[in-house]
């Protein structure tokens, strides 16, 4: 790991004007180059300079800036999280266990609970792929910018199964599919000192849209934090994920579902998929098959079949669609 | 010699205990009785080095710091298949912090020719390990590239790439040890066959055999390449002062990495030590004092300090060591009456660039059968080399095997347990096979398939032997001090298994005191030699000795307590810290007042493992008798998803007499929990196209954690044999054999529908219940 120096941000102002760059940005660069980026939690910085991917000179701790680690719920404004909340934090909140339960279980199946204590939600967002060509120093691959994805006719039982024709890989935080099915605003606030606010459909982008970093996050844009609408009533969500192992490892399918029932009838439903595609995706096919009816066992398998319409899997990942097929409709089946 | 004849027990407990007349040297102590009758052999004792090692007080060959001492990396290829054209470490020299570079190279001064990724060209130390990785990156090298192969089958076609256009050198501990080719019979990149294993060839006639059967069945198994991760990666720290190489290491075995140094660099072997105070952890490939051990080393003498040299865990993945992969057809005939006719066994594995695939021995002593033969060949692939891995061979043997005996029952309409106990021949696996059904409830088994629903339960189980090896070339030191204090010294190491506490307890037991008053020295080639940590030798080979050590010293001490009470050594009894006359209870003293009443300041004995007794002459490569080991498993199975969930495990084994009950269950565990993780989880993932292990870290190469860890019960069984004044034997690698296959049995009958390839991950399964 190269040498660099450390900084601790004193606020939001402080640390956005003396940021000049994301880890993405600086992705395979020597560390004669300055470079000066953001440190939250630094669970995936931390590997990401360790394999000399990333080789910062200047390193600025964020998370001890004041402010970022509340979490608030108001039924008008919805559930604010500050982007410093660890994943710990998120996972013991009451609330969210009781209003944004897809919320709890992404979070609660995140890493290990030695990760989740330093983990942070901003972090978590913020996040690069674990594609292993994308995590070699010696494969030049589509995400780091060349025009190779070494997945599509390497080894791939961990890739995309959907939208993977450029490059196959799939991000990595699961936390970011159940708040994809909230409709979460990611904030976001720029060296200008202006926020915004993006939702999670614009925040990530395809690696065809930007093959560096799957998310719009810009060399001075800092995450503050992420804002869910209320909960409506009648609200159920439920979150499944599956990876090769039960403790500690990443999705190898994951799914939140979360169903507005009126009436005994589907009123709004959001299903989610991450570790399908590039980034997390919502399958609008499958969530109109439910709009409007009831909810039964049936419906919820041909909202599983619908989810996988379209899926171009690889030589060695056809067996994740069986798999999202079937945690898509254990899914759906729970939040009736 | 002059002998005497002594009654040991012989036989189970339980079941046919006996009594067995021995003929042995007069010096051999008197037999012990079973375990119930004996204080601290047998007993749950607490390990010696729990606190030191909960604590962080156990220093490990990572944790040694010495004074000036430099850090050291080794810059490797990232290329799998060529030549090197040039090679310059000046900007690496010229890196201020950098003390030493050392490139390799053969003895006519040539670049070795690289044939894998990760391959060692380059070693440099320096002031710390931040400055040596900084400066391997500034080593340039240039290549001419050819062509490689990394597929096992690919690499057998004609027209593949040729990884050795030279006869290398079978490694001995690379697999299936024993009878094996010296790679003198190679064509392309297939070596062999090699048409025997551990004990004996082929027997009578495959052809008439197969005349005979009534069902035949015919099956390919494959398994994958699995990688080493022991906790402590391989690694060194070497100070060599002239006249004086001490080695730190992280190794299974401190005197063969002694032998190897002194051999390596021309001295003496009294001129290296090697310790290892603390290994953590090894399954096969820490014998060797590997290029790493000799690099570091050469360091340590070109800058007259100490070098430290530990692998990363990359490292220890691609360039390491880890158990070849197999491709392993079996063909298995049978009468209706389920007797078996013949057995034909031909493998292919890949040890990457060494030797060592072979699978045969399970297949070839497990059942009785009169016609048996095979052919194991190895292939070479431009991937790392292979290495021993807990029961080299029979793990991937058992898979084939005991999966063909389940499917042979099936086919005979033979329930597989009550199969086994018609065709398998041992009497301790009869017993396991009782005492483990009752345990698992092997009577809640049903059709396979038959759950109703997508999750579906099933139950499964399989067996397996190794030898009871031993290395005769085993000694141990006891030593009482005059005042107070008793020790054992002896060069054997503690990689975890809990060889520490056996020794202290066959001493303590020997000299009637507690445990605890035991030192236990080891680990240290100062001391007398003592076994390597493989072939589940150890406990077999040096608790003899160290009990014979023992036994030595107590009767000097007696002779010198007799004087004193007036009594005959011959009627004094050392038991409960004291010395008595056992026709004059008043003629006593305390055990330690005896050692302030010493005539010199030690009494010392060293003894060395024994021929076995009964005239079972022992060596490396023979072995009679039998560790069996039968294991239960429930698992369930998702059928929409594929995934297997391992629910419960029961496993019974012997190792003859168990000295410390509590770590030979710990060793159960561990055995079980890795063959799961066979079964179900690790897998080497190469890529094809570059050459590299994409999964070369402890994120992707997947091993179970907490969650996947099944209730596991085990059941240990003694079995007396009366072989040796302690009669134990190991149990780390029978712990691991038939976990794999058991687990694969229970998953067939989950779903009915055999998975003949490991690990079962999703995709396997999904395959087989024809869902993708």
């Amino acid at each position: 790991m190269n040498k660099f120096s450390w900084y601790e941000a004193k606020s939001v102002e402080d640390a956005v004007s003396n940021v000049t760059a994301t880890a993405s940005d600086i992705l395979g660069k020597a560390p004669k180059e300055s470079s000066v980026i953001f440190k939250a939690g630094g669970i995936d910085l931390l590997e990401l300079m360790k394999e000399g991917l990333v080789n910062p000179t200047t390193i600025i701790g964020i998370k001890n800036i004041p402010g970022l680690n509340k979490i608030s719920y108001d039924d008008k404004a919805g559930l604010k999280i500050g982007a410093n909340v660890t994943l710990a934090e998120l996972e013991n909140h009451e609330l969210i266990k009781e209003k944004f339960y897809a919320l709890h279980l992404a979070v609660a199946h995140a890493g290990t609970p030695q990760i989740r204590n330093t983990a942070t939600l901003g972090g978590n967002l913020a996040q690069r792929t674990r594609c292993w060509y994308f995590r070699s120093i010696e494969h030049q691959c589509y995400r780091k910018g060349s025009g190779t994805c070494y997945a599509q006719e390497g080894e791939n039982e961990f890739h995309a199964i959907m939208k993977n024709n450029s490059c196959a890989s799939v991000h990595s935080s699961s936390v970011s599919t159940a708040l994809m099915a909230f409709n979460a605003k990611v904030q976001i606030t720029s060296s200008n000192g202006k926020a915004k606010e993006i939702g999670m459909e614009e925040f990530f982008v395809h690696p065809e849209v930007n093959s560096k970093n799957e998310s719009v996050l810009g060399s001075k844009d800092l995450i503050t934090g992420i804002v869910i609408p209320p909960a409506k009533p009648g609200t159920k969500s439920y979150y499944i994920k599956q990876g090769a192992r039960e403790s500690h490892d990443w999705a190898i399918a994951d799914v939140a579902v979360v169903t507005e029932m009126s009436g005994g009838k589907c009123k709004n439903v959001e299903i989610v998929l991450g570790a399908a595609a590039p980034v997390p995706m919502k399958a609008a096919e499958a969530a109109k098959m439910l709009l409007g009816k009831s909810i039964d066992e049936a419906i919820a398998k041909s909202a599983g079949e619908a989810s996988m319409k379209g899926a171009t899997p690889l030589a060695g990942n056809a067996y994740k669609v069986p798999i999202f097929k079937t945690i898509v409709r254990r899914a759906i089946l729970k939040t009736i | 010699m002059d002998t005497k004849k002594i009654k040991l027990p012989f036989g189970i407990p339980g079941h046919n205990l006996g009594e067995i007349e021995r003929e042995v040297p007069v010096t051999e102590p008197p037999a012990w009785p079973i375990n119930e009758k004996l204080k601290h052999v047998g007993k749950p004792i607490k390990r010696y080095d729990a606190m030191a090692k909960v604590t962080g007080q156990a220093k490990f060959t990572a944790d040694v710091q010495l004074p000036g001492m430099l850090y050291a990396k080794i810059f490797r290829s990232n290329t799998p298949n060529a030549k090197i054209t040039s090679l310059s470490t000046t900007r690496a020299e010229s890196l201020p912090g950098v003390y030493a570079v050392q490139v390799m190279k053969s003895d006519d001064n040539e670049f070795p020719d690289v044939k894998y990724v990760g391959q060692p060209l380059v070693g440099v130390a320096a002031s710390s390990l931040d400055i040596a990785e900084e400066a391997i990156k500034l080593i340039d090298v240039e290549y001419k590239y050819s062509a490689f192969v990394i597929d096992v089958e690919e690499a057998q076609k004609p027209e593949a790439p040729i990884v050795h256009t030279v006869k290398i050198k079978a490694q001995t501990d690379g697999g299936d040890v024993g009878v094996t080719h010296d790679g003198s019979q190679t064509k392309g990149n297939i070596v062999g066959p090699s048409t025997g294993s551990f004990l004996g060839g082929p027997r009578g006639n495959l052809e008439a055999g197969f005349k005979e059967a009534d069902v035949i069945l015919e099956q390919v198994y494959r398994t994958q390449v699995h990688t080493h991760v022991p906790l402590e990666t391989h690694g060194v720290v070497v100070d060599w002062k002239p006249g004086n190489m001490t080695v730190y290491a992280s190794t299974q075995n401190t005197a063969s990495v002694r032998d190897e140094m002194a051999e390596y660099f021309g001295i003496s072997k009294s001129e290296v030590r090697v310790i290892s105070e603390y290994t953590g952890g090894g399954f096969g490939a820490k014998h060797s004092a590997g290029v790493f051990g000799p690099m570091a080393a050469k360091l340590s003498k070109m800058t007259g300090k100490p070098v430290w040299l530990m692998l990363d865990r990359k490292e220890e993945h691609i360039a390491e060591g880890n158990r070849p992969s197999s491709i392993h057809y079996l063909k298995i005939g049978a009468k209706k009456n389920g007797t078996l006719t013949a057995i034909q066994q031909r493998s292919h594995g890949t040890a990457g660039v060494a030797l060592g695939a072979g699978v045969g021995h399970l297949a070839q002593v497990i059942y009785e059968c009169p016609n048996f033969a095979t052919e194991q060949y190895d292939v070479y692939t431009h991937a790392g080399p292979g290495a021993a891995w807990r029961a080299p061979g029979n793990v991937q043997g058992a898979y084939g095997v005991e999966q063909a005996i389940d499917e042979l029952a099936e086919k005979l309409g033979i329930d597989p347990l009550s199969y086994r106990d018609k065709i398998d021949k041992s009497e301790i696996r009869k017993i396991e096979r009782q005492k483990g059904a009752e345990m698992f409830g092997w009577s809640r088994r049903k059709t396979p398939g038959s759950t109703a629903g997508p999750i579906k339960k099933g139950l499964g189980m399989a067996q397996s032997t190794w030898p009871k090896f031993v290395t005769l070339d085993s000694s141990a030191e006891v030593r009482l001090l005059q005042g107070g204090g008793v020790e054992i010294r002896s060069s054997v190491q503690d990689i975890g298994t809990g060889t520490k506490t056996i020794l202290g307890q066959v001493v303590a037991e020997e000299l009637g005191i507690p445990v605890e008053d035991v030192t236990v020295l080891i680990g240290d080639t100062y001391f007398p030699r003592g076994p390597g940590s493989g072939g589940s030798v150890v406990t077999g080979s040096i608790t003899p000795p160290a009990r014979n050590a023992a036994y030595k010293v107590k009767l000097e001490l007696l002779e010198q307590v007799a004087r004193k009470l007036k009594s005959t050594a011959a009627n004094l009894v050392m038991e409960d810290g004291k010395i008595y006359d056992k026709a004059d209870a008043t003629k006593t003293i305390s055990f330690k007042d005896a050692l302030k009443d010493m005539r010199t300041s030690e009494i010392t004995a060293t003894a060395s493992r024994s021929d076995d007794y009964g005239g079972f002459q022992q060596e490396w490569g023979l072995a009679y008798g039998d560790l069996g080991s039968v294991q239960f498993a429930e698992v369930t199975v998702d059928t929409e998803t594929g995934f297997v969930k391992v629910d419960k495990i029961v496993a019974a084994h012997s190792c003859g007499r168990p000295i410390n009950i509590a770590q030979v269950k710990n060793q159960i565990n561990g055995g079980v929990i890795q063959g799961m993780s066979y079964a179900l989880y690790e897998y080497r993932v190469m890529d094809k196209a570059t050459g590299f292990m994409m999964n070369a870290n402890v994120d992707q190469y997947k091993m179970p954690y907490s969650m996947e860890i099944p209730e596991i019960e085990s059941i240990v069984i003694e079995d007396y044999g009366g072989r040796s004044s302690t009669d134990a034997y190991g149990i780390g690698e029978p712990a691991n054999i038939a976990s794999a296959v058991a687990i694969a049995n229970a998953v067939y009958n989950a779903i009915g529908v055999r998975i003949y390839e490991i690990p079962m991950t999703p995709d396997k399964i999904l395959k087989a219940l024809k869902k993708i």
